[in-house]
């Protein structure tokens, strides 16, 4: 098997005295996309939040061989793991190129960056043509876009994603896909938390599928698609 | 005529200090949703500690220009570590308190700030030297005194540093980051304590040259001139609609003219019955009619844009 380049250990999440994550263990390879699905409350964006430390958890997150649970969010950006969080994030009052300068915003090499911001644009030709554009006047999948990019811009080792076709036309959420697999040829690692479980599987190597706080199957992604428990409870068949 | 123009001249003075202070305030509301209200007393720390330089250096012979500019090279970096540092003891601990709590501790701030400059200056009132020459010259009837034009020139200069500061540079754009959404912004790597700690600098290091400049202006400085001065400067970033920078400058230039104009024109206005000494009033009915007529301020948000 590869390198994790993430790997969790009875990861325990809390609120106030309600467990929303009770003790899960998954990992991501060097390169992998990996998918994590389930139901509203199951517990999915509370394990991505903990992952980056905007939550307090129990248990054991290695990321890149090193343990990061004691490590503060805007440490560990710094070291490559990145979160696209639900609902995008942009800000809306910075314009476009200011929103993509904030995601390489702990990077001192310009030239990469400007080499990044090329890039970033030729893989999202909207964001170029809207670069003076405030960010609060994007549409919606203009803004995942954005988000997504912005995201790029800090060169992350593993991506993680929440929910990035929530509220999305299907003609955008399609389109956000493309990116995503466009950005996983490119050599980063991918942990996606989506609702939308069938696109999900279409896209991933592995998936976990997470019901009230735990993990209950995983496999890779054709198998659990092909899973008759996953098949009635997620994928509407 | 004349009065009119003299009256606009001296609204325009007093409005470019109450627009300094006032971003102290903006600012860091804009960040934390948070009224700092010792910063009146920063300012009156910033004019105290220059006083105290320029005491020092009276007797070198060196021109007071440049006595003015070594006691700012001092007094602006202890107020950055001033206001810097009430941040760090008496806000950062209630950050996630009732927004009760860190109210009733600036006040608690303010009184400390007060009594430990009495203890240090006593409560007399002290006269600040004319640092700047005084003899006004004649502007079509009005008069303008060198003083007056170099406090609008320092203003306008600190001022327009503020916004390049904000817009264009790195620290700057981290700033507009967090203000809008603090836990985006750290997922960006920013440190957000430490532009938290970066605005508190910042606002005081701005409110340390306005302290300065209306000790110069009025002559004179004390340990209680923080306090009205902090409530009219609050008054014109509520005015200007908090939290907006250019909204503080708006709202303390406007400011500064309404009360020049109703202190000089209310005798008139009234028969006598009420004189210029009324002039404080003038910053409070301000306040008043903003707060019922448009209480997110003239450039305020009415409400945050969402996609």
């Amino acid at each position: 098997m590869a390198k994790a380049v993430l790997d969790v250990l009875n990861l325990e999440v809390h609120y106030g005295g309600i467990a929303a994550v009770k003790g899960i263990s998954f990992a991501v390879e060097e390169g992998e996309m990996v998918c994590l699905i389930g139901a509203n409350g199951a517990g999915k964006t509370s394990t991505l939040k903990a992952l980056v430390r905007m939550l307090p958890s129990r248990g054991e997150i290695h990321y890149g061989g090193a343990r990061v649970d004691h490590d503060e969010s805007h440490v560990l950006v710094g070291k490559g793991l990145a979160l696209v969080p639900e609902g995008r994030g942009v800000f809306a009052r910075m314009s476009v190129a200011e929103n993509l300068a904030m995601g390489a915003y702990l990077r001192r090499d310009a030239a990469g960056v400007q080499k990044d911001l090329e890039e970033v644009y030729a893989l999202l030709p909207r964001l170029r043509e809207r670069q003076r554009q405030l960010a609060g006047t994007l549409s919606g999948g203009e803004q995942q876009m954005l988000a997504i990019g912005r995201a790029l811009m800090g060169r992350p080792r593993l991506l993680l994603l929440d929910e990035p076709s929530m509220g999305l036309a299907p003609i955008m959420v399609q389109r956000v896909f493309e990116l995503i697999r466009a950005i996983a040829e490119r050599g980063v690692s991918i942990l996606l938390v989506e609702q939308n479980a069938r696109l999900a599987l279409e896209t991933c190597h592995r998936g976990y599928v997470m019901e009230s706080g735990l993990i209950t199957l995983a496999d890779t992604a054709a198998k659990l698609a092909a899973d008759p428990r996953v098949r009635a409870a997620y994928l509407g068949e | 005529m004349e009065t009119l123009l003299q009256q606009i001249i001296n609204g325009i003075v007093l409005g470019a200090v109450y627009a300094l202070v006032a971003l102290g305030y903006t600012m860091v509301y804009g960040i934390l949703g948070l009224i700092n209200f010792a910063h009146g007393e920063v300012v009156m720390v910033g004019a105290m500690v220059t006083l105290a330089v320029i005491k020092l250096l009276a007797g070198t012979g060196l021109p007071l220009v440049v006595q003015l500019l070594i006691g700012l090279a001092v007094s602006i970096p202890a107020c950055m570590a001033l206001g810097a540092g009430i941040e760090r003891v008496a806000y950062r601990p209630l950050r996630n308190a009732p927004r009760l709590a860190p109210l009733i501790t600036a006040i608690g701030v303010s009184i400390i700030l007060q009594y430990l400059v009495v203890l240090v200056w006593g409560r007399t009132y002290h006269p600040y030297p004319e640092l700047l020459p005084t003899t006004p010259f004649d502007l079509a009837g009005a008069r303008i005194s060198p003083a007056q034009v170099a406090i609008i020139f320092f203003s306008a200069l600190v001022m327009a540093g503020l916004l390049w500061l904000v817009h264009h540079t790195r620290l700057g754009r981290a700033m507009r980051a967090t203000a809008e959404n603090p836990v985006v912004a750290r997922l960006m790597g920013v440190n957000v304590n430490h532009v938290v700690t970066m605005t508190f600098a910042i606002g005081s290091a701005l409110g340390a040259v306005a302290g300065v400049l209306v000790s110069i202006n009025y002559s004179v400085a004390h340990y209680q001139m923080g306090f009205i001065l902090g409530l009219k400067a609050f008054t014109a970033a509520v005015l200007g609609g908090i939290g907006n920078l250019g909204g503080a400058m708006v709202g303390g230039l406007l400011l500064g003219l309404i009360e020049a104009l109703g202190s000089g024109y209310v005798g008139d206005l009234t028969g006598g019955l009420f004189g210029s000494n009324y002039r404080d009033v003038f910053a409070f009915l301000v306040l008043i009619v903003v707060l019922i007529f448009r209480p997110s301020g003239l450039l305020g948000e009415r409400v945050a844009e969402r996609a």
